[in-house]
């Protein structure tokens, strides 16, 4: 998988995954198209797949507005 | 409460003293009528009033006039200036304020007033009356119109959390993100959320999450208490903290049957904290089914489109091969086949034509054979120097040899006698 879509966020990848999807089904493309439009839209779904087994959720504090550094 | 409407036959048994007496009212009388029918109706005599104070005008006299509104309405008050003067506060514009006094009627201007004992700030024994007062007026200045209502992001990659980093919400909310969408990142500004200093922190926990660019959306969450404990969110600096977001706000707080003023003001409002967070987040196991259908639309839409192309392949080489110079050829050579396994079907049925018909000759010929006569015993006799057939006796000399056919061959002999000699030999 390239790197390009390595860095593709989740919102991203499925979204795109959609138009991608749209498009084939819409027809009116050359095959060579259809062909990239397949396996791009399969490597989309394949890293959303992969992002959301990997994911882990992640905590963070602020730190408390108004109090001192040491809260 | 329904007023009476003074007839023109007033009650008999205790006729009014200002009723007309010919069917006709002065303006004055009316009032007086009116006046007095407020006067004495119990629930009007001593009441409290809640709402906000506006109109305040404080006479040369020392008498206070103003204003008690709420959202939809608006009633004129007034104070004289020996109950003016015990106040211990300073009633403003805008204040919400608690008035006790009686309904009457200032004759001069026609108009109904509540006259005024007493004006309290609207204090912690009236949450209630309060709460509504805040509602009326956040309400009247469209804070909680479904038009200021901003939808909220599909896949929030950071959700912002405000509450307190003790409770046992934070605790339901983080649960929520990790189990549905493990993608986001939480990200926790912690306040309290009960006494009073509660609205000032929720305001800077607001104002500093979402002062950050990254935020997508922010939950604003406590579990569930007492009214007394859920108060803070009934603040108004904390309704308009809320309003004032640039982000997205989702409030949870309390239970199910809890509303608050953040509730109202959010961009939407979440039964309980855990809910908020279903809200905020989509679900994973739902995006994964997402994506296999995606997957499946994928496979589905490519195999249509190579059908398609397949079968336009299918076509155009049919037509090809119409159309293409070998089939013409091919045409041709077979042409020339069935030429030429004409020609040889005729060339053998016109041979055996002739076969038959020589065999047929061959048959009459065989009929009248000589060698058929020999079958039945008889012989040619040839005279083997001539060759020729001896038919007579006078062909014959002694001495001469013959050759004698048979059926089955021939044979030598020699002529023992003969009817004429050598020099008399008759030539055929």
């Amino acid at each position: 998988m390239s790197d390009e879509l390595e860095k593709l966020s989740f919102e991203q990848a499925i979204g795109e995954l959609e138009v991608t999807v749209q498009r084939l089904e819409g027809g009116d493309l050359s095959l060579a198209e259809a062909i990239a439009l397949y396996e791009r839209g399969m490597h989309l779904a394949q890293h959303c797949n992969d992002v959301l087994d990997a994911a882990e959720l992640q905590v963070q504090e602020l730190a408390q507005p108004g109090s001192g550094p040491e809260a | 409460m329904q007023y009476q409407f003074p007839s023109f036959q007033p009650p008999s048994p205790d006729p009014d003293p200002q009723a007309p007496t010919h069917g006709v009212w002065t303006v004055s009388d009316l009032t007086l009528y009116i006046k007095e029918r407020l006067e004495l109706d119990p629930e009007l005599m001593d009441l409290q009033l809640v709402g906000e104070i506006s109109n305040l005008t404080r006479a040369a006299s020392g008498h206070l006039y103003f204003t008690l509104k709420d959202a939809e309405a608006a009633i004129s008050c007034v104070m004289w200036r020996a109950a003016a003067e015990r106040l211990r506060w300073q009633p403003e514009h805008g204040a919400a304020a608690l008035a006790r006094g009686h309904i009457s009627v200032y004759p001069p201007r026609g108009s109904y007033q509540l006259y005024v004992d007493d004006l309290k700030p609207a204090g912690l024994g009236d949450l209630h009356a309060r709460f509504e007062e805040l509602k009326g007026r956040l309400m009247a200045e469209g804070l909680f119109e479904a038009e200021r209502k901003r939808p909220l992001p599909a896949f929030p990659r950071v959700v912002g959390i405000v509450t307190s980093p003790q409770a046992a919400a934070l605790r339901d909310v983080l649960n929520v993100l990790h189990r549905r969408y493990p993608l986001a990142r939480a990200l926790l500004a912690p306040t309290q959320v009960q006494g009073d200093q509660a609205p000032p922190q929720i305001v800077a926990a607001l104002q500093a999450i979402d002062a950050r660019k990254d935020v997508d959306v922010i939950l604003l969450v406590r579990g569930g208490g007492s009214l007394e404990d859920l108060w803070a969110f009934n603040d108004e600096r904390v309704a308009r903290a809320i309003a004032a977001c640039r982000h997205p706000v989702v409030s949870g707080v309390g239970h199910e049957t809890d509303f608050t003023i953040a509730d109202f003001v959010a961009d939407l409002r979440a039964p309980t904290p855990s809910a908020a967070a279903e809200l905020a987040v989509p679900d994973r196991a739902e995006l994964q089914q997402l994506i296999v259908t995606g997957k499946e639309r994928l496979v589905a839409g490519m195999e249509r489109r190579l059908a398609h192309v397949r079968q336009s392949l299918q076509e155009n080489r049919r037509s090809l091969q119409r159309l293409s110079p070998y089939t013409r050829l091919a045409t041709h050579r077979q042409q020339v086949d069935d030429l030429t396994q004409r020609a040889s079907r005729a060339l053998a049925y016109n041979l055996n034509l002739r076969r038959s018909a020589l065999e047929g000759v061959e048959a009459r010929l065989a009929a009248l054979s000589p060698l058929a006569t020999l079958d039945r015993g008889y012989a040619i006799v040839r005279l083997t120097d001539s060759g020729e057939v001896v038919r007579s006796t006078g062909q014959v000399c002694a001495g001469d040899v013959l050759a004698i056919r048979v059926k089955d061959g021939e044979f030598g002999a020699v002529a023992a006698s003969g009817s004429q000699q050598e020099s008399e030999r008759v030539r055929e």
